[in-house]
C-alpha cells in the first residue's frame, strides 16, 4: 500500500450544487483503471449515496484538548494567558476549558508550570472507509455543530492510497475547507455552470487556485448552448475546458433519484469516457492545462 | 428587529435567489450576504457602494530572519505543520506557511530569540451596498480563506447597526452552504431559520444535517421545497421529514427557467411574474415577516 504514486484529481467548485458530487461520482464509476474516491465534502457528503459502498473501518478525527488536575493547579492563569482561542478563560479566579474553541496546538500545557494538565482526545468527526464494487472509498463527516473542517478533510487526505487514481469530492468554497480537499492535487477540476453565479464563484477558485500554483480545468455543466459566459472567461484567462455537460431535466430527475446518470444515460456516460480521456492526456503533457481552443457551440 | 436566515446544507438549491426576491417584496428589510467565499446576491442588483472596508482577524506567526538563531524550537512545537525549516544547519531559516497557521501563538512563546512576530490577519474586505431592495452588506474573504465564521459575524453586525440607523424591522441573511464554522456564525442571535431543500436524495440528506444544526442551537425552522415538481414523492418525504424534526413546510416552489433568466438579467425573480414568481409571492406570505 502507498508504495504506487497515485495520481490525484480534485472535483471542485467555488459554487455549490454545481454538481461536483455527480461529475466525480461519474468519473469513478467510468475510470479507466482502480481508483481511490475520497469524499472531502466533510459538512455535507453525499457521495456515499450514489456510490453506495460497504463502510468496514472508521476512525475518529480528534483535538487534544486540555483537562486540568484540580489538585495540582495552582491558579496562575497561564494557560488561559496563552491561549488565543478562549480555549481556557479564568472564570473566579480558576480556569475554566470550553473544549469547543480549543485548536488543540498543545500551548497550555507547555505553559502549565506545575504540569498539572494533561490532554485528552475529543472526536470531532469520523473517516469511513470502504469499499464499493472495485472503488476504495473514503468519507469524512464532522459532527453537527463542530466547525473544525479541514481538520477532517486533512484526515481524509492523509489515508495511503496503493490505486493509480485518486478522485477527491471537495467541499464547495474557497475557504480553509477547499483548501484543504485541494492541498497537493496533480489536477483540479472545476465544475461550473454558465450562470453570472457560475462565472461569479468561478473566478474566486481559480484564483484561489492560482495562489497555490496548482493545475486546473474547467468543466461546464448545464451547458445550454446559448449562454457563452464560462467559454469567454476561459479563452479569455488560458484555462482548458475539459467537458461540457448538457442541460436536460432528465438528468436532474435520475440524479434526484439517487441514480447514476452514467448508467441510465448512455450519451452521458460517452462524455465521461471522453473527460477521462482528456485528463490522461493532459496529465501526460507538459503543457497539459492550456485551451485546446474548444468554442461555444451556439 | 427581526432577523431571518436562509440555510440549505446542500449548495445551489436557490437560497440567494429567494433571498433577493424576500428583500423585494418586504421593502423594509436589510440583507446580509454571508456567503463570504462565494458571495452572489449584489450580482441581482446595480449595486452602488457606500463603504468598503478591509477586516483583520486572528494573528499569523512571522519569522525575522536577522533574529533567527535557527533553534528550530517553532518548528518542533507547531502541531499544525505550518513552519518549515530551510537550508541546512548550523543556521537554517525557518518559514511560516500562512495557509498551515493557525494563529495559536506557540512558536512565539517558544522563540528564545524574539524572531517570531504575530501579525494581524487579513480576513477579507467588506462592504455596503445601495440596492433597489434596500441596503446590503457582502463580504469577500482573503485568499488565505481563514476565519470565514469572523467575517460572517461582522456582516451581520453591520447589517443590524444598519438596519437600526434607518429604521428597518428586518434582517434577511443569505447564508453559506454546508453546516461548518461560517454556518453556525450565520446562526448567532436569528429569530428563525429557513430552509431551502431540493427533491433530491442529497438534497434530503444535506437538509437532515442542517436540521440537526438549527435544532442544537435552538432555532426555530421552516423549510422551502425548490424545483419540487422535479420529484414530487421526494418532496412529500422531505416535508414529512421536515414535520418529524419539527421543522414546518411554508411553501414549494416549482422548476421554472425564469428563476436562471432572472438571474441572467440581473434581477430578483419576483420584479417579473412567472410561475415561480407566484410560489414565491405565496411563500413569503406564509413567512409572516
Amino acid at each position: 500500500m502507498g508504495d504506487i504514486p497515485s495520481r490525484s484529481i480534485v472535483i471542485a467548485s467555488g459554487k455549490g450544487g454545481t454538481g461536483k458530487t455527480t461529475v466525480a461520482v461519474s468519473l469513478a464509476l467510468t475510470a479507466p483503471g482502480p481508483i481511490r474516491f475520497l469524499d472531502c465534502d466533510v459538512e455535507e457528503p453525499n457521495a456515499h449515496l450514489f456510490l453506495k459502498p460497504k463502510i468496514d473501518r472508521s476512525t475518529l478525527v480528534t483535538v487534544p484538548v486540555p483537562v486540568i488536575d484540580a489538585g495540582r493547579c495552582r491558579s496562575c492563569g497561564h494557560c488561559a494567558s496563552i491561549c488565543r482561542f478562549s480555549g481556557i478563560v479564568m472564570l473566579a479566579g480558576k480556569p475554566q476549558v470550553f473544549p469547543e474553541l480549543c485548536k488543540g496546538c498543545g500551548g497550555c500545557s507547555w505553559a502549565c508550570p506545575e504540569g498539572a494538565i494533561r490532554e485528552a482526545d475529543r472526536a470531532v468527526g469520523v473517516v469511513e472507509e470502504g469499499l464499493a464494487g472495485r472503488i476504495e472509498f473514503v468519507a469524512g463527516k464532522i459532527n453537527v455543530a463542530e466547525t473544525s473542517s479541514p481538520r477532517v478533510i486533512r484526515a481524509v487526505r492523509r489515508s495511503p492510497s496503493g490505486r493509480p487514481w485518486t478522485l477527491i469530492d471537495a467541499p464547495p468554497g474557497t475557504a480553509c475547507p477547499m483548501m484543504a480537499a485541494v492541498h497537493g492535487a496533480d489536477l483540479v477540476l472545476l465544475v461550473t455552470e454558465p450562470t453570472p453565479f457560475g462565472l461569479n464563484d468561478l473566478k474566486l477558485a481559480v484564483s484561489s487556485l492560482s495562489h497555490l500554483g496548482l493545475q486546473f480545468g474547467v468543466v461546464i455543466n448545464r451547458f445550454e448552448g446559448e449562454d457563452c459566459r464560462i467559454h469567454d472567461y476561459c479563452e479569455k484567462g488560458n484555462i482548458r475546458i475539459f467537458a461540457e455537460i448538457p442541460e436536460d431535466r432528465k438528468v436532474a430527475e435520475v440524479y434526484s433519484r439517487g441514480d447514476n446518470i452514467v448508467d441510465t444515460l448512455p450519451v452521458v456516460r460517452d462524455i465521461f469516457i471522453a473527460l477521462w480521456g482528456e485528463i490522461q492526456e493532459a496529465m501526460n503533457r507538459s503543457d497539459g492545462l492550456r485551451m485546446d481552443g474548444r468554442s461555444c457551440s451556439s | 428587529m427581526r432577523e431571518l436566515v436562509v440555510l440549505s446544507g446542500k449548495g445551489g438549491t436557490g437560497k440567494t435567489s429567494l433571498t433577493a426576491s424576500f428583500a423585494f417584496l418586504s421593502g423594509r428589510a436589510v440583507m446580509a450576504d454571508t456567503d463570504v467565499d462565494g458571495s452572489n446576491l449584489p450580482l441581482l442588483f446595480d449595486v452602488s457602494v457606500r463603504r468598503r472596508e478591509s477586516f483583520y482577524s486572528g494573528e499569523i506567526a512571522c519569522v525575522t530572519d536577522d533574529l533567527c538563531v535557527g533553534c528550530g524550537r517553532c518548528e518542533s512545537v507547531c502541531r499544525f505543520g505550518a513552519v518549515h525549516r530551510e537550508g541546512d544547519r548550523p543556521r537554517p531559516k525557518y518559514k511560516v506557511d500562512p495557509l498551515a497557521c493557525e494563529g495559536c501563538g506557540f512558536c512565539y512563546e517558544v522563540c528564545p530569540s524574539k524572531a517570531v512576530k504575530l501579525q494581524e490577519r487579513l480576513t477579507g474586505e467588506w462592504f455596503e451596498f445601495e440596492t433597489r431592495a434596500g441596503p446590503l452588506v457582502h463580504a469577500r474573504l482573503a485568499p488565505s480563506g481563514e476565519n470565514s465564521g469572523k467575517l460572517v459575524g461582522l456582516v451581520k453586525r453591520e447589517a443590524r447597526r444598519i438596519a437600526k440607523e434607518r429604521n428597518l424591522d428586518l434582517v434577511l441573511v443569505d447564508g453559506p452552504p454546508g453546516i461548518g464554522c461560517p454556518v453556525i456564525a450565520s446562526l448567532g442571535g436569528v429569530s428563525g431559520a429557513l430552509f431551502v431543500a431540493e427533491p433530491t436524495v442529497s438534497g434530503l440528506h444535506d437538509f437532515e444535517r442542517a436540521a440537526n444544526l438549527t435544532a442544537h442551537f435552538g432555532i426555530g425552522s421552516m423549510i422551502c421545497v425548490n424545483r419540487w415538481d422535479l420529484n414530487p414523492s421526494l418532496t412529500e418525504r422531505l416535508e414529512e421529514r421536515a414535520r418529524s424534526l419539527d421543522v414546518h413546510p411554508v411553501g414549494r416552489v416549482r422548476y421554472d427557467r425564469s428563476v436562471t433568466q432572472a438571474q441572467r438579467e440581473g434581477r430578483s425573480v419576483v420584479e417579473r411574474e412567472s410561475p415561480a414568481a407566484a410560489d414565491i409571492r405565496n411563500l413569503w406570505k406564509n413567512l409572516e415577516l
